[in-house]
């Protein structure tokens, strides 16, 4: 049950590759309504009817907010991965009828902020295309930083440039281009927010250097949707329910209470929003813990678990669900 | 030690060393000894990235003990109201990485926070200590007018003259607490009036 979030019925509008791992998605209602307002930073979970299976995977909104005619939602192919993307960049067709969520944001603008400061890595792009659209439209102070691998993995990268001109600042990899991070952090006039939104590693990156060079933590704004990684199968009793479930390896443990008929809260099914915080009862084994959202000591202590992107491996667990 | 009562409420901490690349002290008083015992933690250089501003008491204690901290600038003022275009140029060519820490009296705390927060600061990542008196700043909410260094319970408005219930409730915008007519029904009914701010 996705906690305060009604379903949104939807039918695929456009479908647009974008460059060779990305490709866009457009979504309008079926019943040709106008779609719920959302800000720039809100992400929607798409239900993925994979034949038996169906994958809930979050994506963040990337058009103009000014905008709600239709959603739109860029998909970075990842071979490896757990199968979402690949499922929407080979079976979501133009005409495909499907469900979304209705949009959260974890991932907010401070509209009280003098300057908006954001930095931006490959895929983690997409948030910052619906921000710099509403903070356009309201003649805000921002400013990009976006690296990406090369030019043509740059997805979006001339858009904005032609939209927002100087205001874009790109680094590519493969020209050994980096962010001065010190000295840009160091120069923003006071009341900067800053918004950072790509891979683990930059997003620790950025924080760790923000953090020592006196930025507050009440200043520094990061989304990371870890996706749920896949690992050995386990075995889980939920206490409540009175159920004993395998989890699989290519399964989340939120997944497999899902299919075993429980239905707990969630809300962004990344490790960031905090809605699926479980109790854990008794465990003999560790905890392969991947969110953002529980603290260290909470990690440490073996009596909570984030179950949409977190594993365990052992002998037994006995979760409170 | 002001007491959490309702949410608006502030409730101040104890100063702490933050990371930065410059510190901007603004402190009336006895606030002079919040700095102080911070300094005792500090790392060593702590106050050479550092600005205090200083507003001494009547009695004129403790500029030497700021002074033997030896900051990058120190800079006495004779009230809030003198230093303001000081701290508001300070605050305009600031920089992220620029901490301020607050230590005094309600008012001066207040204040300063009001400033800060115009000029981008969140108010949780200011660092505050209340030291002296507890004497308030406070907004008739009937004329407007602010009365400063309440001390008694109820208080004169010194606008209108109305005499007026000092509430805990508290605006971060006006830098002051909530005054209201205490007997608005009928006006001969004056309560006690005691001291309850000292």
């Amino acid at each position: 049950m996705s906690t305060g979030t009604t379903k949104l019925d939807v039918v695929v509008s456009d479908v647009v590759p974008v460059n060779e791992l990305v490709t866009r998605f457009h979504f309008r209602r079926r019943d040709g309504e106008l779609l719920p307002t959302f800000s720039g930073g809100a992400h929607v979970v798409v239900e993925m009817r994979d034949g038996e299976r169906t994958r809930l995977n979050p994506y963040s909104l990337m058009g103009s907010p000014l905008d709600t005619r239709e959603y739109t939602i860029s998909v970075r192919r990842d071979d490896v991965g757990r199968g979402g993307s690949l499922f929407m960049h080979r079976s979501v067709k133009p005409g495909l009828e499907m469900v979304i969520s209705y949009p959260v944001n974890l991932f907010s603008l401070d509209l009280r902020a003098k300057k908006h400061l954001m930095l931006a890595g490959g895929i983690g792009i997409t948030p910052f295309m619906a921000q710099t659209a509403q903070l356009a439209g309201e003649g805000g102070n921002f400013e990009l930083h976006y690296t990406c691998r090369t030019a043509s993995l740059g997805t979006y990268a001339d858009v904005l440039r032609e939209r927002y001109d100087r205001r874009i600042r790109l680094y590519h990899d493969d020209r050994e281009e980096r962010i001065d991070l010190d000295r840009l952090l160091s120069t923003q006039p006071l009341g900067t927010h800053l918004y950072v939104c790509g891979p683990a590693g930059m997003i620790n990156w950025v924080r760790d250097r923000a953090a020592s060079l006196g930025w507050p933590s009440e200043a520094v704004h990061f989304e990371h949707f870890a996706a749920p990684q896949p690992g050995l199968p386990f075995d889980v009793t939920l206490a409540v329910s009175g159920k004993t479930i395998r989890v699989g390896e290519q399964q989340s443990l939120l997944e497999a209470i899902e299919a075993a008929g429980v239905d707990p809260p969630y809300l962004c099914r990344g490790g960031v929003c905090g809605q699926c915080e479980t109790n854990v009862i008794s465990h003999d084994g560790k905890f392969i813990h991947n969110d953002h959202w529980l603290s260290e000591e909470e990690h440490r202590s073996g009596k909570k678990i984030m179950p949409c992107v977190s594993r365990f491996e052992g002998k037994s667990l006995v979760l409170e669900r | 030690m002001a007491a959490k009562t309702i949410i608006s409420r502030p409730i101040y901490g104890t100063l702490s060393p933050q990371p930065g690349k410059h510190h901007l002290f603004l402190a009336d008083a006895d606030g002079a000894l919040a700095i102080v015992d911070m300094a005792k933690t500090a790392p060593a250089g702590f106050f050479d990235g550092a600005e205090i501003v200083f507003i001494p008491g009547p009695d004129g204690k403790h500029v030497g003990a700021l002074e033997a901290l030896k900051p990058a600038q120190f800079h006495q003022a004779p009230s809030f109201a003198s230093l303001l275009p000081r701290l508001k140029q300070t605050l305009t060519n600031a920089h992220m990485g620029l901490r301020l820490y607050l230590a005094g009296t309600e008012g001066l705390i207040g204040q300063a926070m009001q400033v800060a927060l115009e000029a981008g600061i969140d108010h949780t990542s200011m660092q505050t200590e209340h030291r002296g008196s507890l004497a308030r700043r406070m907004q008739c909410v009937h004329c407007k007018g602010i009365t400063e260094n309440v001390t008694t319970q109820p208080a004169t408005c010194s606008h209108c003259g109305l005499l007026l219930l000092v509430r805990d409730h508290y605006s971060r915008r006006l830098a002051a607490f909530q005054g209201v007519c205490i007997n608005a029904e009928d006006r001969s009914e004056i309560p006690p009036i005691e001291e309850a701010f000292p």
